[in-house]
């Protein structure tokens, strides 16, 4: 099933064309990323398929549902996490999440998000004396309260340290574990890495590479061997990284030496996106 | 309609947590009213001869109020909650736009309800000013000024750019308004140049209309151009609003 329908998306800002192209599909129960530099079109693609933005061309059906003609009963299904973090400060987590369950017909017990999220402890602190981590976490809880069925996260963790994300990243998993979709953008390669199913790279407006994590480090780039040979660094990239390494290890056998330091690697997703993205700048 | 009684809580909840917002547009007007009333209560006024100064100084404040809860008030909260993407965020639930904006006008009038409550109270307890008599005039006045001032202070939004700029636009418009007006001094003695702003103030209109009925006894309907300019001025902040109004916060 999909839940999420992309067709030649478009869509400027004056001269600006910020997304030139777009198409792709989510299925139901997928976490799939949105990869990119700033300024890739992430946010405009997302806001799009959120209903803040018309768009200029393409189909987009989120839900079966056009979001540009979208109502109460379609946004009843989804929830928004924007990429700041607006709140009311003088009221406590507890309050802020019981505000926000009054808008849905069947809102998530406040106390099971409390949970959730990881606040019990400060159930009832003002918004105001959280810190960004615990901020970031109510925003989440906010955006779970009414129980959706699909999750928008626009840069989930931009600013955290890296306790905090790990712990949202284990929130993230806990949600897909609950069967929830969810559509995650982010510019952080590790993290596209440790959450999607299926990532998208975006460059300029248009996708650069689109598959699992692994395939996209799999079939993209070369292998990379290292060692040293007289204390000189040796770099080989190869597409035949066995009859490669054979070769090496054979000769140095033979001769009796050692290869010293020797490295045998894949390229890391970064490595992927770095050379997706920089192509054409 | 679950969903504007749910909102109409919020936000009186909301308004009541804002020490900030309470103290300047809540209490100020009270506060005036207990000095001004104290310094010159018992004069009589120079334009209105046989009225106490306390009597009319309690139906400027009343308007002065108004501006102060309803138009400088809810401008300066719409502008920091569109700033700061709360807005954007209550798009992004089911509640509707029109439940909300109805739900924000129906708390800021009963704030202004409490309001005209104290002054009222205040007024009889330290001034000796008598309740007013055409309660239902009265009712309907405040109520057409309340929400004339909400429209107002909604199309106002529009023209402030940041939150940060917020009060400062605000105040720069209200408090001459509520000087010129005559909400704490009798207009009579004020230069020609200064009565003919006030002219085209839409709070000089309500201060007549409430003085009318506070101190003379008029009915509502003998005050046809009053009430006719004050519904216009808030016919044009409606307008304005519906044109301009923003719920996202300026890009980046």
């Amino acid at each position: 099933m999909t839940a999420i329908a992309v067709r030649d998306l478009r869509k400027s800002y004056g001269e600006l064309e910020a997304v030139r192209g777009l198409s792709f599909e989510v299925q139901v129960g997928e976490v799939f990323g949105l990869l990119g530099p700033n300024g890739a079109g992430k946010t405009t693609t997302v806001e799009i398929l959120e209903g803040y933005r018309k768009r200029d061309a393409g189909e987009v059906e989120v839900l079966g549902t056009d979001p540009a003609k979208a109502g109460g009963d379609w946004r009843e299904r989804i929830g928004v996490v924007l990429q700041s973090s607006a709140m009311y400060e003088t009221v406590t987590v507890a309050e802020s999440l019981k505000i926000f369950a009054g808008y849905y017909r069947e809102p998530r017990p406040v106390d099971e998000v409390v949970e959730l999220i990881g606040l019990q402890e400060k159930r009832n602190n003002r918004v105001r004396l959280l810190s960004g981590g615990q901020r970031r976490r109510l925003d989440l809880g906010l955006a779970l309260v009414g129980d959706p069925e699909l999750l928008f996260l626009d840069e989930p963790t931009t600013g955290f340290d890296p306790g905090a994300r790990r712990r949202a990243w284990e929130m993230i998993r806990s949600l897909r574990s609950l069967g929830k979709t969810i559509l995650l953008t982010t510019h952080y390669l590790d993290e596209a890495e440790q959450l999607a199913d299926r990532v998208a790279v975006l460059r300029q407006g248009k996708i650069a590479a689109v598959g699992a994590p692994a395939e996209l480090t799999g079939s993209t780039l070369q292998t990379e061997i290292r060692y040293r040979e007289n204390g000189r660094e040796v770099v080989v990239h190869t597409d035949e990284p066995t009859r490669v390494l054979n070769e090496l290890t054979s000769v140095a056998l033979a001769e009796g030496r050692e290869l010293e330091g020797l490295v045998v690697r894949r390229p890391s997703l970064e490595e992927v996106y770095l050379s997706l993205t920089e192509e054409a700048s | 309609m679950r969903l504007f009684w749910h909102e109409l809580r919020t936000e009186l909840l909301l308004y009541m947590r804002s020490r900030e917002l309470a103290f300047f547009t809540f209490l100020l007007p009270i506060i005036l009213f207990v000095l001004l009333g104290s310094v010159y209560g018992n004069d009589t006024v120079k334009d209105d001869p046989g009225v106490k100064q306390s009597k009319y100084l309690e139906a400027g404040m009343i308007g002065y109020g108004a501006i102060s809860i309803a138009f400088a008030g809810l401008a300066i909260v719409l502008v920091i909650r569109r700033e700061s993407g709360v807005l954007k965020r209550l798009r992004g639930t089911p509640l509707p736009a029109t439940a909300y904006i109805a739900a924000v006008l129906t708390s800021y009038v009963i704030a202004f309800a409490v309001e005209v409550a104290c002054l009222i109270l205040l007024g009889r307890l330290l001034f000796d000013v008598g309740v007013p008599d055409n309660l239902g005039s009265l009712t309907l006045a405040l109520l057409l000024g309340v929400v004339s001032f909400c429209g107002l202070g909604i199309g106002l939004t529009a023209l402030i750019k940041s939150a940060e700029g917020a009060s400062a636009v605000v105040n720069a418009i209200y408090l001459p308004m509520a000087f010129i007006s005559g909400s704490f001094f009798a207009p009579g003695s004020f230069p020609a140049f200064l009565r003919a702003i006030a002219d085209v103030l839409p709070l000089t209109y309500f201060i007549r209309l409430v003085r009318g009925i506070m101190l003379h006894d008029d009915q509502i309907w003998s005050h046809g151009a009053d009430v006719a300019v004050l519904a216009a001025w808030g016919l044009v902040g409606v307008l304005v609003a519906v044109k301009a109004f923003r719920w996202e916060p300026k890009e980046g």
